[in-house]
């Protein structure tokens, strides 16, 4: 047990390092001069000024010294400064990160409200009518993607109804109410993903549990159906889907690229996004990195909780 | 694989292929011939929302194919505004089927072409996932040795960055964005769940009697791969490519979505309903249609998949 938990965290150093060197690379690889972040066009034709910018960033130093001087800084928690706006990166980046985040946990809270019950009523009727239904809603949507689900909303409850803001975002220091308006609207646009993603899994996970012989002999004890289907069925397999909300991470990451780009909020993703247009490359490193790093702990994170809860994975590791 | 990350395991959640390919029989090639037979017999026995998905991808297809062949089919870049023969936002005519968007292209004839961008896509990447990963994955799970553990490494690595990301930045930093290019770029976020799928069938061929018989009988160790272990890798790659295509389509469609799939004018489905969206109050049709194309094709490939993942479980079963 301790052994694999060392071992899950070497792998997860390994990890983070290798991402953040090929981003690294990447970054200085591809077309696009950091220099021109760096300086306006006009001062671009300059060569020497151009020389002189680049010593002064250190851009002429081979590959592996710079990542070597990035790793140090970033270890120490400085993740340089952003070559457009001069800021710190590591301010932007805690200025913005709570708003994806806040985000981010809405949508996957709002879809186990949802899929938990969905998918634990769908197992429990497998084939009926009722059962055949959710299945469907769910596989339909499976096949909207983000971006349409997105439309859809802002369509419908922000240009007809008006009920919510279109674009943009209110802080929660801009009091809860507005705050919970703005969130709506791109939290269940991600969330309509995750919400058919989990009651597929819960459901086929549920039937499965419902056929072994403790639940028959729960069932032979005289427990009624509800106490047998929350309590001895649904329990196990709350497991799986702890493995999928963490597998998840990652199409909820690109996803809230997508519906920040989408809603205008000024997240993480939204910054990534200008920051890769203008090839603010210490910004698309610190940012691209922090993802890996948030994508691998929570994967590690959920590999260890389930260890940790099933008796039977301990034992046969 | 790309597709893992952008949405991971919900499509694959129900039955791991790995389960079902773990059951071979002997003679690879005799079971992709009979699997193909029975396939075709099996279109009769569909639901009827199956069969109305399946028709629909052969449409869409057959369209997108012969899209330069369709009679009476508009340019999908003329703006016939510019010469004064056509309107902006017009809703159907007898010449524009569909009507036209903002900048009075005729909608019917971008749906189509854009077709072909997400068919392309998708399709290369898949064959690109089988190739790769096939290969990688089949000669990890069957060598074994050093060489698998590097690679499996190499796999676990690359799916903990997200290939959203991942192309939205590589698309970006070239600058240069046609077809062929996002199928390579695509490329480099696919193989790696394919070659993972590919050494976890791999393993379990190798065990089984009838490459013991090919060794014993004294076939070499690559012909065992090529002629034993591959062929029975592929009907699990094609079961995984079904699943993957529904999704690689989404991903083209949300790269152009954000202005990162083919450059303009090309069309594609994503990039129409990014150009709508701007006048949705005006007109909301422009931003219909692609979507409906989208989600019809995207939902008959789901729906499709899942009936072919669930007449494999109950072959399975009755064995």
């Amino acid at each position: 047990m301790q052994k694999m938990i060392v071992g899950r965290l070497t792998r997860l150093v390994v990890t983070v390092l290798v991402v953040s060197f090929v981003t690294f690379v990447g970054v200085n690889v591809l077309p696009g001069d950091p220099v021109n972040a760096l300086i306006p066009i006009d001062a671009q034709q300059d060569r020497e000024f151009v020389e002189q910018i680049r010593e002064e960033w250190g851009l002429n130093d081979p590959m592996v010294v710079r990542y070597g001087r990035w790793l140090g800084d970033a270890v120490q928690g400085d993740l340089g400064r952003s070559l457009v706006t001069g800021q710190p990166v590591t301010d932007e980046i805690t200025h913005r990160l709570p708003i994806t985040l806040e985000l981010m946990a809405v949508a996957v809270g709002f879809s186990l409200l949802i899929a938990v019950p969905l998918g634990a009523f769908s197992g429990y009727r497998e084939g009926r009518r009722s059962d055949r239904l959710v299945s469907g809603l769910a596989q339909a949507g499976l096949s909207l993607p983000v971006f349409v689900t997105g439309l859809i909303l802002i369509y419908v409850f922000a240009l007809r109804l008006q009920w919510f803001p279109a674009v943009g975002w209110n802080r929660l220091s801009d009091g809860l109410g507005p705050n919970l308006k703005s969130v709506a609207l791109p939290a269940l646009s991600l969330a309509v993903t995750e919400i058919a993603v989990y009651t597929r899994v819960l459901r086929s996970d549920m039937i499965a549990t419902l056929k072994e012989n403790y639940i028959l002999s729960a069932r032979a004890k005289g427990l009624t159906d509800r106490f047998v289907l929350f309590r001895h069925g649904l329990r196990p397999s709350l497991l799986t889907l702890v493995t999928v909300v963490g597998l998840n991470i990652g199409f909820l990451i690109g996803g809230s690229l997508v519906i920040e780009y989408l809603f205008a909020i000024p997240g993480l993703g939204k910054r990534l996004f200008s920051a890769i247009q203008q090839r603010d490359f210490m910004m698309v490193q610190a940012i691209t990195v922090l993802i890996t790093v948030f994508y691998v702990i929570v994967n590690t994170a959920t590999d260890l909780v389930y260890m940790v809860v099933d008796p039977r994975i301990r034992r046969t590791n | 694989m790309s597709e893992s990350s952008v949405r991971p395991s919900g499509q694959t959640s129900g039955a791991p292929f790995e389960t079902s390919s773990g059951r071979l029989r002997p003679g690879g090639r005799a079971w992709t011939r009979s699997t193909a037979r029975a396939f075709q017999g099996a279109v009769g026995k569909m639901p009827w929302l199956t069969k109305i998905c399946f028709l629909w991808l052969i449409l869409v297809i057959l369209a997108a194919a012969l899209a330069d062949l369709i009679p009476g089919l508009a340019d999908p870049n003329y703006q016939g505004f510019v010469f004064g023969d056509g309107k902006t936002n017009e809703g159907p005519t007898a010449s524009h089927w569909l009507g036209t968007d903002n900048v009075s292209r005729d909608i019917l004839a971008r749906l189509i072409y854009g077709a072909r961008v997400s068919l392309i896509f998708a399709f290369s990447l898949v064959a690109a996932g089988i190739i790769i990963g096939g290969t990688l994955g089949s000669i990890a799970g069957y060598f074994r040795g050093p060489l698998e553990t590097f690679l499996m490494a190499l796999v676990d690595t690359w799916l903990s960055f997200p290939a959203l990301i991942g192309l939205v930045f590589v698309t970006t930093m070239l600058g240069m964005r046609n077809l062929l290019v996002l199928v390579l770029v695509g490329s480099i976020f696919v193989w790696p769940s394919y070659t993972r799928i590919a050494r976890a069938t791999a393993l379990s061929v190798s065990g089984q009697d009838f490459v013991t018989a090919a060794r014993a009988i004294g076939t070499s160790r690559r012909q065992i791969l090529v002629r034993e272990i591959f062929p029975n890798v592929l009907p699990a790659m094609l079961a995984y490519s079904l699943v993957g295509l529904p999704v690689l389509i989404i991903l083209e469609s949300t790269l152009s979505f954000l202005g990162l799939g083919v450059e303009i004018p090309t069309a594609s489905w994503g990039g129409m309903i990014n150009q709508a969206r701007q006048d949705l109050l005006i007109n909301i049709w422009p931003a219909v249609w692609p979507a409906a194309m989208l989600f019809m094709t995207v939902y008959s490939f789901n729906n499709l998949a899942d009936w072919v993942r669930k007449q494999a479980a109950a072959r399975s079963a009755a064995i």
